[in-house]
């Protein structure tokens, strides 16, 4: 196997770490297969027979509701048989370790794992691992990648401005402790959106950023001037450690979305967030709930996105 | 050997249909050919009757060897299927898989009161299953090796074409 662990000889899919690396054709692959299960979504019998007799492991070693959850709908819609995990509360904490908690689950004849963990890696060691026939789809690894957080985000642009080479987006926020900004940031450039802004204090901006080939802003205003579409991230508190910011306060008073400064951007520029929001913090409800705002879409959408990514991963045997 | 003129196969198509048409009927074309044939036929049966276009990727029987097709195109019925008079669309009859697997998807939209088959060319031969068209243009003996193509001009207007496997 060649310098990319996710493609196989041929060049399919055969895990989803990250979105780094992975040629723009397989990301259109998943963007129109999605679109295709959009419609199983509004079908009566929302199901299809896909992976009938499959069992896909969620394996979620740090808590997760919608991303655990959307997975979950998305392989039943495919009719495979889910089983649920959190690791954290169990054999972890009796000292098993990763690799043999992987054997273990792979000999109930596991046929996919989906997983999170707060450790950068940790789905790339498991895909490098399995045995050949098994897949891997990384839900989130420590501050790395969130790839099918990063495609939902692009079937929610395509699906509003519907091309990507005349777009000017900008990503606001907690970009250091992202894995979401980064697989945002790979997936934009892939697909060929020629500006991407990163709008943050320097506190919250990885030192290299600007070698990701973003623009680099630290006024609010400035950075929404003329954008089309506009990313906030959540402010993750749970992963700060020492003081990066005097106040949530304070940071929304420079960082914080409200109306006046979505008003820089495109009249029709719309809004996302990969959830969950910190009202008051990073969003003013008034954007989160307003007509711009996409962010209920967007969870739509990441059930499609994730079918799509499942089915075409199963299909690649 | 010769093709027939796939043009000439879709009124022919039309006028052995048109006398088993009903005011519950709804035109279903199966993607890609079939979604052509049904577009040529619909003006020709009836130009208010509602029409659809059938993906059958999500719902083939070869998933497991062949993976998932590469372009899986949305499905598309904007009526009700329940209890509709459905005319199903495909350009050659040959297995019979396909058609298998589009009654399947069609029952997860609703069930239907009926379902009815039209294609351009019934390779009768060839068949695995045992499904059968009520409306066939030509009916054709291919040697195993080759595959009939529709193929969609410029203009519209549709061609077969015989392709060596």
């Amino acid at each position: 196997m060649g310098g990319n662990p996710q493609l196989d000889e041929q060049g399919a899919l055969r895990h989803l770490l990250t979105i780094d690396g992975l040629p723009r054709q397989t990301l259109v692959q998943i963007l129109d297969t999605a679109e295709s299960f959009v419609a199983v979504n509004e079908q009566e019998v929302r199901k299809v027979p896909l992976l009938r007799g499959k069992a896909i492991f969620n394996l979620f070693f740090e808590p997760s509701t919608r991303t655990r959850t959307t997975f979950e709908i998305a392989a039943k819609r495919l009719s495979a048989d889910v089983i649920n995990l959190n690791i954290g509360t169990s054999s972890q904490s009796k000292g098993e370790t990763l690799l043999d908690t992987v054997d273990n689950l792979a000999a109930m004849q596991a046929d996919m794992f989906i997983v999170r963990h707060a450790q950068s890696g940790a789905a790339h060691m498991i895909a490098r691992h399995v045995a050949p026939h098994i897949h891997v789809v990384n839900a989130g690894d420590g501050r790395h990648a969130h790839p099918t957080q990063g495609l939902l985000d692009m079937f929610t642009i395509r699906r509003y401005k519907s091309a990507f080479h005349n777009l000017r987006v900008a990503i606001v926020g907690d970009v250091l402790h992202s894995r979401v900004a980064r697989s945002q940031i790979h997936a934009l450039t892939t697909l060929g959106v020629p500006e991407v802004r990163v709008v943050a204090p320097k506190t919250l901006l990885p030192v290299d950023v600007a070698q990701m080939g973003v623009h680099v802003f630290h006024d609010m205003v400035a950075g929404l001037r003329d954008v089309d579409v506009v990313i906030i991230l959540r402010l993750q508190n749970e992963r700060m450690r020492g003081a990066r910011l005097p106040s949530t306060q304070e940071y929304f008073h420079y960082y914080g979305l409200t109306p006046e400064k979505l008003a820089c951007a495109k009249p029709d520029a719309i809004v996302m967030h990969p959830g969950p929001m910190n009202r008051g913090v990073e969003i003013d409800s008034r954007v989160a709930d307003g007509g711009q705002s996409v962010i209920l879409p967007q969870v739509t959408f990441g059930i499609a996105v994730r079918m799509a990514v499942m089915s075409i991963l199963a299909g690649n045997s | 050997m010769t093709l027939p003129d796939a043009e000439t196969l879709i009124q022919q198509l039309a006028d052995i249909i048109r006398p088993d048409m009903t005011p519950n009927m709804v035109l279903v074309g199966m993607h890609t050919g079939g979604v052509w044939a049904a577009q040529r036929l619909h003006p020709l049966l009836d130009a208010g009757m509602p029409h659809g276009s059938l993906d059958i990727s999500f719902y083939r029987d070869d998933f497991g060897q062949k993976g998932l097709h590469p372009t899986v195109k949305p499905t598309h019925l904007p009526f009700e299927v329940e209890d509709r008079d459905i005319l199903l669309v495909d350009d050659v009859l040959f297995t019979g898989r396909s058609v298998r697997a589009a009654m399947n998807a069609l029952f997860d939209y609703g069930r239907p009161q009926r379902i009815r088959l039209a294609v351009l060319i019934d390779r009768v031969e060839d068949r695995q299953l045992p499904i059968a068209a009520d409306y066939v243009g030509a009916a054709l003996q291919v040697p195993a090796t080759q595959h009939i193509h529709l193929i969609q001009q410029e203009n519209k207007t549709l061609m077969l074409k015989l392709v060596n496997l």
